[in-house]
């Protein structure tokens, strides 16, 4: 293609998008709304997924004794699981230690509660917290620890408990968002292509008699085609530009604003700057993908060249 | 140039345009189509620019067998057909000068081409010093002069007109058959289908008489044979 036809094209392509006007206002929204949407889910799929991820370095495995173990059966449990090589370290926390931390989570009400638990009295299992060096070993140590007992007949080691149900329950969250996401934003992208494929079908209807003429004298179908095209990715482009500056704008005011209350818990957002590419590159490339495939389809259909 | 061996065309509807046409137009021959109206001329016409294909039979334009080509050659087939309608069918928002340039554009031609070309056959058509009116501006002839430029300007092999003075008083008729009988005379083959007895009568060239879809006369310098 001829430098000259290329600019002629784009040219073509900018005078269709304002000679629409409404219908393109109207389409340039709706992929700016669909895409919108798709945003803030792909933003919350990726804090939630983040989020998991640090969960997991936090992770730790909780060995709970039978409440009657005795102190040197503890001992040879906490060598055994020493000896394990993925594990990290092992601490020993004595049933004393464990009420003391039962009773500070509950806060002032659990005092009065907990009242009387005290020493021999005191109801919870001595315990242990196991590290891992890596943590997605932790389910594989899980497992090793639990198999100490097959060699005790005193079946010494109570539970095993580590934070593979926060976990899980994130991942199902996550998935979650995910589909509902995936649906919504479907619809709105199938609402998005029907509107640009009809502005574009008016555009070809405005200009009938001059393709008609093109095609008279002999010009080629991907020529006709081209400006078509480029008004479809115009709309899509715009469209998706549009709501992805909201989308960012409104993600750093969000990001700036609780940042701290959300720090408390120790975790943070996805950084703006990680979000700005994925997010926006994705939004603005789907968005002139939609453009382009709306005006296709009208093209295919009521051009017929 | 033109050849058409045994061509039927029956439309969609039902209705036979066409019933067993055979014709062969030379190289740089000027025919005059002529007939009642609904008798298929405009069908013949149709087929020589691949606006229709025909149900049946051979037609070959210019060396390309076109009832059989590909939908992607056949742009290359109509930049060596020039089409001048009745109506003329012009842009309403361009000017004259970008009417004609329009059809140099779209075939991917230079610009500095597109220019010197442009106002060589608007001169031709005696148009030069409108170049830049609108159709709006112009009177019948004239934009008819345009249409005339536009099918020129690439140089065709063949020139299609399908009752080119149908709208024009006798006197712009005469202008406009005495330039397409200048660019006959420099070597472009010319069809026109017509009802205008009295030009088919006095510039006398060969006839083809179509009637309900046959060719019922084909006679070199004939008349036009119908009365109105």
């Amino acid at each position: 293609m001829r430098f000259s036809t290329v600019l002629r094209h784009l040219r073509e392509g900018f005078k269709n998008v304002s000679r629409n006007g409404w219908m393109t206002f109207a389409s340039m929204s709706s992929i700016a709304v669909s895409l919108f949407i798709l945003g803030v889910f792909m933003l919350l799929a990726l804090n939630v997924s983040k989020l998991a991820d640090q969960l997991d370095n936090q992770v730790q495995i909780n060995v709970y004794l039978q409440v009657d173990v005795e102190q040197p059966k503890a001992e040879e449990i906490e060598r055994t699981i020493k000896r394990i090589p993925e594990v990290k370290s092992v601490t020993f926390v004595p049933k004393a230690e464990g009420l003391k931390r039962f009773r500070e989570s509950m806060g002032e009400e659990g005092k009065a509660a907990l009242e009387g638990y005290e020493n021999e009295n005191n109801p919870l299992p001595d315990a242990f917290e196991v590290e891992a060096f890596n943590p997605q070993q932790i389910s594989f140590i899980a497992k090793q620890i639990e198999a100490i007992n097959l060699t005790d007949p005193a079946k010494s080691i109570a539970k095993v408990k580590y934070g593979k149900d926060t976990i899980e329950k994130l991942f199902s969250i996550t998935n979650a968002v995910r589909n509902i996401g995936i649906f919504i934003v479907l619809g709105l992208a199938v609402m998005a292509m029907f509107l640009i494929s009809t502005t574009i079908k008016m555009t070809i209807i405005a200009r009938r008699r001059e393709i008609s003429i093109m095609k008279l004298v002999g010009a080629k179908n991907s020529f006709i085609r081209w400006p078509f095209f480029i008004e479809g990715a115009i709309i899509g482009f715009f469209g998706s530009l549009f709501s992805t500056l909201i989308l960012l704008f409104g993600y750093s005011q969000l990001v700036k604003t609780t940042s701290a209350t959300v720090g408390l818990y120790m975790i943070e957002f996805a950084s703006i700057d990680e979000v700005r590419m994925l997010v926006g590159g994705t939004i603005i490339a789907l968005g002139t993908l939609l453009g382009v495939w709306g005006s296709t389809i009208s093209v295919r259909k009521y051009l017929k060249v | 140039m033109i050849e058409m061996q045994d061509i039927w065309k029956t439309y969609a509807d039902g209705t036979t345009a066409l019933q067993g046409v055979n014709v062969v137009i030379d190289r740089n021959e000027f025919v005059y189509i002529v007939g009642p109206s609904g008798a298929g001329k405009s069908t013949f016409m149709k087929l020589i620019y691949r606006e229709e294909v025909p149900t049946k039979g051979q037609i070959s334009v210019n060396g390309f067998n076109i009832g059989k080509l590909k939908h992607r050659k056949i742009p290359y087939v109509r930049r060596n057909i020039g089409v001048i309608f009745q109506d003329y069918k012009l842009l309403p928002k361009l000017s004259a000068f970008e009417n004609v340039a329009f059809a140099m554009e779209v075939i991917e031609t230079p610009r500095r081409l597109i220019r010197r070309r442009t106002m060589e056959v608007l001169e031709l058509v005696g148009l030069k010093h409108k170049a830049s009116s609108l159709p709006a501006q112009l009177s019948g002839g004239e934009q008819q002069r345009v249409a005339i430029a536009r099918a020129i300007v690439n140089s065709p092999a063949v020139i299609v007109a399908d009752e080119p003075t149908g709208n024009l008083d006798p006197e712009t008729s005469w202008g406009i058959m005495n330039l397409l009988e200048e660019i006959n005379f420099r070597g472009t083959t010319i069809v026109m289908a017509t009802h205008n007895k009295e030009i088919v009568n006095t510039l006398r060239k060969r006839v083809i008489a179509i009637e309900r879809g046959t060719i019922v006369r084909d006679q070199q310098r004939g008349d036009y044979g119908y009365e109105i």
